[in-house]
């Protein structure tokens, strides 16, 4: 079972979730920019939730299967075709030999995810199978997917075709509030500073890729200019020194000097990430706690969410 | 020692404000503990100059104990404990053919390049962090009189393998990347091989040298000349 890439699109990864425990010789975790999108994709289809996905950035991606097989896309709007005819996104899709499954361009959001019941069947590297364009490493050759590539999958099947009910669908939009921890070098910035992170309102800039946003707007000042290279955690802001803030992701670097104010919960960071230049993004503080608890209530939902059964 | 936030699913230890070998020593001992205290709550952990980051699993366990649990396993460590780690030698073959910046180097340095070389090859360089790309070992401190400051304009290309300085610091390039480092020499030795095992021959708080070889033998133990830095 397999799939031939047709169009690769603007930036199509092969992904599970993420790379972990590697952090020691200087790898990223990778993974998906929307980890919500994609574990939907996968739960649709019966997946194992680390099952590898494709993660398209924008869209343009147009495949070939070579087997009858079961799909599911999920994450940003974007047209969807097989063999020219629209089919439901967020819904199981079964798709028979020789047929072309088109990705148009992104409408709301910018990561849509592809997945495949059983998964694609890539070697893992590092014990996962994300591919992280910028340490080469992953995917089929630790690069994005490119036109000729054969996708090898598990000929999985699904035992209920379903979908998830459109009032469960995240909606995107260009406007998020993202949850703040204070925390790392959070002393060296005044209260004046602080208070301006928290009040100011910021444009993404041009500069956002799955390394980190950049938003533009309020410059926040910072008694320090550097610090010694220390660990990075996803979210965390770095306040370079022009003042703009960069909100860290999914393929950051593991260690950095540049001080940070803290760092974004991982759930609007998963929202950020399907942000395109020109959305408002404003900052709140959250403590640990409220964030501790965010994240077992976003758990929790996720868990019970019923799915529904397609006729 | 001070533990900070560092967000949803990470504390930051810090162990001082400069780096040194006594602050990487209770680096490295904290390293230990952490993964001991910690077990299966533990993801992962960035040691580096003078702090330890500890990324646990939010769904598991709160911040609270975890921060609880490091406090105890720190209490009872010493860094008498700690690993000593390693010596590793690294050859490297340093000319101005593999170095296109030693000469200059030397001459801003007002020393001869064998003294250069001297200088670096017979210091004891510690690991402090390895990040920035997979396998890029962070190794100090480099003698003051051979330090220098990054180049004003990054290179585009450094080649893998290449020796090189910034400041106080030194490294060998795992890979062919971008940088802004003073080269000075060639090592034949792969900081970083995916296919390997294991794929670093260094880890954080080992100790490094460097050992002068000729061209002939860089070749022999398989350097690769001709890869230009641009």
């Amino acid at each position: 079972m397999s799939f031939e890439v047709q169009q690769p699109g603007i930036l199509s990864l092969l992904l599970d979730g993420g790379r972990f425990g590697q952090h020691g010789i200087g790898l990223t975790t990778g993974g998906p920019a929307d980890r919500e999108a994609y574990a939907w994709a996968n739960r649709l289809l019966g997946n194992d939730p680390n099952a590898t996905a494709v993660e398209v950035s924008f869209g343009g991606l147009v495949l070939t299967a070579q087997n009858d097989g079961w799909i599911c896309i999920t994450g940003a709007e974007l047209p969807f075709t097989i063999d020219g005819e629209e089919a439901p996104a967020w819904t199981t899709v079964a798709v028979r030999k020789g047929q072309e499954i088109a990705l148009g361009y992104a409408t709301a959001g910018c990561r849509a995810y592809l997945a495949v019941a059983g998964g694609f069947d890539v070697v893992h590297q590092f014990g996962s199978s994300a591919t992280v364009v910028r340490e080469g490493i992953g995917g089929l050759n630790g690069g994005p997917l490119r036109a000729g590539d054969t996708l090898p999958c598990a000929s999985g099947n699904v035992a209920t075709p379903c979908r998830l009910a459109t009032e469960h669908q995240p909606r995107y939009t260009d406007e998020l509030t993202l949850r703040l921890i204070p925390g790392y070098q959070q002393a060296h910035f005044s209260p004046g500073e602080q208070a301006r992170l928290f009040h100011a309102e910021y444009v993404v800039g041009e500069r956002c890729d799955r390394m980190g946003y950049r938003l533009e707007g309020a410059a926040i000042g910072c008694d320090i200019q550097g610090i010694l290279s220390e660990g990075i955690c996803l979210g965390a802001v770095q306040i370079p020194a022009d003042g703009q803030p960069i909100v860290l992701l999914q393929d950051r670097q593991t260690i950095g000097g540049y001080p940070k104010m803290g760092s974004v919960l991982s759930l609007d960071c998963a929202a950020l990430a399907q942000l395109r230049p020109g959305a408002r993004v404003r900052f709140t503080p959250v403590t640990m706690e409220e964030a501790h608890n965010a994240l077992h209530l976003a758990a929790f939902r996720f868990r019970h969410t019923p799915v529904e059964a397609l006729a | 020692m001070d533990i900070q936030v560092a967000g949803e699913n990470a504390l930051i230890l810090y162990f001082g404000s400069a780096p040194g070998p006594e602050v990487s020593d209770r680096v490295q001992a904290a390293t230990l503990a952490a993964q001991q205290a910690l077990g299966s709550d533990l993801i992962d952990l960035i040691p580096s100059y003078a702090s330890l980051l500890v990324l646990f699993d939010p769904l598991r366990c709160d911040a609270f104990s975890v921060r609880q649990r490091l406090r105890a396993a720190l209490a009872d460590s010493t860094t008498a404990e700690s690993d000593e780690g390693r010596t590793v030698v690294l050859p490297a073959y340093y000319a101005t053919e593999s170095g296109p910046d030693l000469a200059r180097l030397a001459e801003h340095a007002g020393l001869s390049v064998d003294e250069v070389i001297e200088i670096h090859s017979q210091t004891a360089y510690r690991v402090y962090a390895i990040g920035f790309a997979p396998g890029f070992a962070y190794l100090g401190e480099v003698d003051p009189r051979i330090a220098a400051p990054r180049l004003d304009t990054p290179r585009k290309r450094v080649p893998r393998g290449a020796v090189a300085i910034a400041d106080r610091q030194t490294a060998v390039y795992p890979a062919v990347s971008p940088g802004g480092w003073n080269l000075i020499g060639l090592c034949p030795t792969r900081l970083f091989d995916p296919h390997a095992e294991p794929t670093m021959p260094v880890s954080v708080g080992d100790t490094v040298r460097f050992e002068p070889v000729s061209r002939e033998r860089f070749l022999e133990l398989g350097g690769e000349l001709g890869e230009e830095a641009r």
